[in-house]
């Protein structure tokens, strides 16, 4: 019995350590976000990895995610004779709800991962103490670019997913299941206010930051984990921990912002 | 008897009553350690010992649960972030593993710190790196990544890299370690023609016993947490402490009579 409680009391203080570990590291990479100096080129290329390169993988996921939505859509609303709502229904489910969530799911499983390998293994193999020893700030040289990166990338990349969806929506709502297309974007048209777009864009900037504080915290804190973070396995397990814990916190807070907002 | 004669020198780092305890195990257990200017202090022990954490200690990589390092003067334990980014703008660190930046080429590697830490235009910092490749005999490495190079080759870029702001203190964690003599006798040359040169502060640990005694102006020997005594290569090898006898003689019996090894190392 009181091993059970000296159990509990450990993982409770783990986890709050880790949770405090993890706030404290958000507040440090913030407070160096806005303060100088601000260095360009690093951001330009973070933006190139986030964002540029996980183009033609949201190009690809909104497309096909429009298509089954206009596919599923048209079933579903012909059971109540009002295929004409099918533009409405794909553009809002995309803006409001499945352009943030799967373009943020998609940059977890590309970027993200990588973020957290890449800072793992240089956290495993002493760069980041060799970088501290050299008195260059780890936290501004390796994370602070990957932050403005992903906040900047992110409300980009959900925007191409939504456009491309509501184009897939399109091509098989109007050409292969007969909608008119007129309706389809008059119904788009008429049904899209500022609102879901302002949520989509909340939605999108808070999963940025929510992805690269998660993914570059997991690395950076590697040496900390509790599974051990040493070696190959160390990172693969801090990889896959910050995938799953990215994409499970991304999902919580899709709920919390669409109880908040709507 | 845990020092068996003070050193007295104006002193770069001071380690005073220094403690660790990793969970259950006190690895540090009242560490008193001086290194003097311009001079050469190695650090022997056993493997896990704790020498390493001592090394950690100095750069302020790890914050002891009791007394006090100071570089320069300064206690560096209860600096700030700003405070110890400071201090370290004196050190130059080899690490153990070398610790290179192993997705960036030879040159970005030790064009870093000069990229980060000074104002230098990068045509200027372009022939301040092929200096020090020179110099650590490296022609045409440059454009390689550090995995392909030989070990040796990446531990004379780990040097190189950790002497391009001309650091005051220099510390060498294992330098040698899975090297073979004749690659180990080059870091040793490049490290004795180096300090000539720009007459750093050296602090290092090592397993190269006898070899290492040559370079050092002082041996400090740790074991059961504390510096058993911190002494010139001579006197070291004649201390009566038992502890010291005993690595002596597992470790060096023959030091100063194989004549063939003091000429390898001229």
């Amino acid at each position: 019995m009181v091993l059970l409680f000296e159990k509990l009391g450990d993982y409770t203080l783990y986890y709050l350590e880790q949770a405090g570990r993890m706030g404290l590291f958000l507040c440090q990479c913030l407070w160096r976000v806005v303060t100088p100096p601000y260095r360009i080129f690093p951001v330009v290329r973070q933006l190139n990895f986030i964002g540029a390169r996980s183009i033609f993988v949201i190009f690809f996921t909104g497309g096909f995610t429009g298509m089954v939505l206009a596919l599923q859509g048209y079933y579903t609303l012909r059971k109540f004779g009002s295929e004409g709502l099918l533009g409405s229904a794909v553009a809002l489910s995309l803006i409001r709800e499945l352009g943030p969530v799967t373009a943020a799911l998609m940059v977890i499983g590309r970027a993200g991962s990588a973020m957290t390998a890449e800072i793992g293994i240089m956290r495993n193999s002493e760069q980041i103490d060799a970088l501290e020893c050299m008195a260059v700030d780890p936290w501004r040289y390796l994370i602070v670019p990957k932050f403005i990166a992903a906040v900047i990338s992110m409300p980009l990349l959900t925007a191409i997913f939504d456009v491309v969806g509501i184009f897939g929506g399109y091509l098989v709502g109007s050409l292969m299941l007969g909608v008119n297309g007129g309706t389809y974007f008059q119904g788009m048209y008429q049904s899209v206010h500022w609102v879901d777009v302002e949520m989509g864009l909340v939605k999108s900037l808070v999963f940025g930051l929510l992805i690269v504080w998660i993914s570059t915290a997991k690395g950076y804190f590697l040496h900390w984990e509790r599974s051990g973070g040493f070696g190959a396995e160390g990172v693969s397990r801090a990889t896959t921990s910050s995938v799953v814990l990215a994409s499970v916190t991304v999902l919580i807070w899709d709920y919390l912002l669409s109880a908040i907002m709507l | 008897m845990r020092q068996e004669k003070k050193i007295d020198c104006p002193a770069v780092i001071e380690l005073i009553g220094v403690e660790k305890v990793f969970g259950r195990q006190r690895v540090l257990d009242g560490v008193d350690l001086r290194v003097c200017e311009g001079t050469t202090t190695v650090i022997v022990g056993a493997s896990g010992e704790g020498k390493s954490v001592i090394l950690k200690h100095m750069l302020g990589l790890m914050r002891p649960d009791a007394g006090r390092v100071e570089i320069f003067g300064r206690d560096i334990t209860q600096a700030s972030a700003r405070e110890l980014k400071a201090v370290r703008r004196d050190f130059g660190v080899l690490f153990q593993n070398v610790a290179l930046f192993d997705s960036m080429t030879i040159f970005d590697n030790v064009a870093l710190p000069l990229r980060e830490r000074t104002k230098e235009r990068p045509q200027q910092i372009a022939v301040r790196v092929e200096e020090l490749l020179q110099m650590m005999d490296l022609p045409g490495a440059a454009t390689k990544y550090p995995a392909q190079l030989s070990g040796g080759m990446q531990k004379r870029v780990g040097l190189a890299r950790a002497l391009a702001l001309d650091p005051k203190i220099v510390f060498f964690d294992e330098p040698t370690t899975g090297l073979d003599v004749l690659k180990s006798n080059e870091i040793y040359r490049l490290f004795h023609h180096t300090q000539a040169k720009l007459g750093y502060t050296a602090v290092i640990v090592s397993h190269d016993v006898p070899k290492i005694f040559k370079l050092s102006d002082h041996v400090a020997l740790l074991a059961e947490g504390v510096i058993q005594g911190q002494l010139t290569p001579e006197e070291f090898q004649r201390s009566e402490n038992p502890l010291i006898r005993d690595f002596v003689e597992t470790t060096m019996g023959l030091i100063y009579s194989s004549e063939r090894e003091e000429a390898a190392l001229q």
